[in-house]
């Protein structure tokens, strides 16, 4: 498919809670193509420092225009945080595989299971919007309230939300993938078609384990540090059972069971 | 041209650019048996660079030749193989006997200098000296292996020979000479030099292996520094490299000596670089009324 490089103009960029923000972008090459899972490079300013560009996974499409969900946790995003509305940012998109939405919604599996940790949030409300006819179950995780993001968003999509904290301040207490399991163990569980995750490492490496404990097939969304973004640099590789892939072109989606932890 | 190891075998970058308006194609460095790379993570950002280990992933010479060399063919600019030894001198003529027969490869680049790969248990460094030999270091360190190592692939090939050199040494001179002296055609430098970044709360290096080759706008003040040394000693052309990314660092470098230049890490950052690099150069000499590039080549005013 198609990777564009295009200018951005920013159309706004405002902040959902305490360090956690939304770019609104327009590109409509980008916006018309892009697909759930998938992710674009920003290059952040003009300067040296940061050099490289940064990749955030497409939060939602809306006509022409894309939307990024960000946290500031470091010199890069802060200068995002502080881009104004009307000024340019060069991006590259779409980029990454996708989520494989053709995953078994046959037979009495209807419904699919998105579980978010934490900033994993971003990619799966794309991909929430996708499912909108089949009424899926979307688990958010978080260390505590504060950290829970677009629980209305998803249920403005028709999903139902389940939350988990870390320190019980909302929601089942301990980490989203015990609430999941937990919720595999319940007779609800034969309604479910495939797993679709999005967090940390850790967590996604307890997806694969339920997901091969439970035979549910599961997606997951992987990060790795990027260089180029664009398949050229091999900095991005993950060990999967056909040896190293590129997180930025054979992935960023991976099915749990390729991926050798 | 673009650099050996960021540009792929150059079918990321079609979407970006029309890569016929490229010098040349350097392509990612080819050993003789595929190479699996490096355990990630393999870069990490440094202040205007980065440090990369990706340790020469690559299909290995037959897999190239039958599935990426024909790709880089139809492009119809010139191809510059680049390769490299897992182990002894053996591999670089293999390499060279094998390429030299094909009519679509304009030039090979021996990567000498590059420091990922782990031969021997000593960390980080690339042992491609033959077994039994108890110093541990690149061939680019030393100007006797790179003179042996030149001439004997001098031996079998006919195609352009360019000897890519390592910054990572006390005398470069020294170096580049010994290669020239042996039959390299021409000299690239510089490769990267050996860098590390710790994240201080794990207290680990950022990436896997340790250390691994700065690269970028951080290292372009010691690649200009040598490329004019270089330059005023040996008579062969230097294709010059090491953080550039736009006209001005490009033509420092025709003016501190080389006659070609060559852009790496900036394509990570723009994959439209190379070509905007190509219309600058030849904007800044319609303006300033210069009839052709040489007359840049050196001409350094001390």
């Amino acid at each position: 498919m198609k990777i564009w490089q295009k200018k951005a103009k920013i159309i706004s960029n405002y902040k959902l809670a305490d360090k956690y923000l939304r770019a609104v972008l327009h590109t409509a090459k980008i916006a018309r193509i892009a697909a759930p899972g998938q992710f674009v490079m920003l290059k952040i300013d003009n300067s040296l420092t940061p050099l490289l560009r940064r990749p955030f996974s497409i939060h939602r499409v809306d006509g022409s225009k894309i939307e990024v969900l960000y946290e500031v946790v470091g010199e890069a995003t802060e200068i995002l945080s502080k881009r104004k509305a009307g000024g340019h940012i060069d991006v590259i998109g779409p980029l990454g595989n996708g989520f494989d939405c053709r995953a078994p919604h046959t037979g009495h599996r209807r419904r699919p299971i998105l579980v978010a940790g934490g900033m994993g949030v971003a990619p799966l409300v794309f991909l929430a919007k996708n499912f909108k006819k089949v009424k899926g179950l979307v688990l958010i995780g978080a260390k505590t309230k504060k950290q829970i993001l677009c629980e209305k968003e998803f249920q403005r999509l028709g999903f139902d939300v389940k939350i988990a904290t870390d320190d019980g301040s909302l929601g089942f207490k301990g980490k989203v993938t015990g609430l999941l399991e937990k919720i595999l163990l319940s007779a609800v569980s034969c309604q479910l078609s495939a797993v679709y995750a999005c967090g940390p490492r850790p967590m996604l490496k307890e997806i694969s384990r339920i997901s091969n404990k439970y035979n549910i097939p599961a997606q997951i969304s992987l990060e790795e540090h990027m260089a180029c973004g664009i398949g050229a640099c091999l900095g991005c590789v993950v060990n999967t059972k056909e040896g190293f892939k590129r997180v930025c072109k054979e992935g960023p989606v991976f099915w749990a069971e390729e991926i050798l932890w | 041209m673009v650099a050996s190891g960021t540009f792929g075998y150059a079918e990321e970058f079609k979407d970006f650019i029309s890569l016929k308006n490229l010098g040349a194609i350097v392509s990612k460095t080819i050993t003789l048996k595929p190479r699996q790379g490096n355990a990630p993570p393999r870069t990490c950002e440094t202040p205007a660079g980065m440090l990369n280990s990706i340790g020469l992933e690559n299909p290995g010479i037959e897999f190239f030749i039958d599935e990426k060399l024909p790709l880089l063919k139809k492009i119809g600019v010139p191809i510059i193989v680049s390769i490299a030894s897992e182990g002894g001198p053996e591999e670089f003529i293999i390499l060279a006997e094998r390429l030299d027969k094909l009519g679509e490869v304009s030039a090979i680049e021996l990567n000498i200098s590059c420091p990922n790969i782990k031969v021997t248990k000593t960390q980080g460094q690339c042992a491609s000296l033959p077994e039994g030999d108890k110093v541990t270091r690149l061939i680019s360190q030393d100007a006797k292996a790179t003179h042996d190592l030149v001439k004997k692939v001098r031996k079998v090939t006919r195609k352009t020979l360019i000897t890519k050199l390592s910054p990572n040494v006390t005398d470069i001179v020294e170096i580049a000479k010994a290669a020239e002296e042996a039959g390299s055609d021409a000299l690239a430098l510089i490769n990267t030099l050996p860098g590390m970044s710790i994240d201080v709360e794990t207290r680990k290096p950022r990436i896997a292996m340790g250390c691994g080759g700065l690269s970028g706008p951080a290292i372009r003040p010691v690649a200009l520094r040598m490329v004019w040394e270089v330059y005023q000693k040996v008579k062969i052309p230097i294709i010059g490299m090491g953080g550039i990314i736009d006209t001005t660092s490009a033509l420092e470098f025709f003016i501190a000596g080389a006659t070609a230049i060559s852009v790496g890490t900036a394509n990570f950052i723009n994959p439209k670089v190379s070509v905007e690099i190509i219309k600058g150069i030849k904007e800044y000499l319609v303006k300033n009324k210069i009839k052709d590039i040489k007359e840049l080549e050196g001409s350094l005013k001390l």
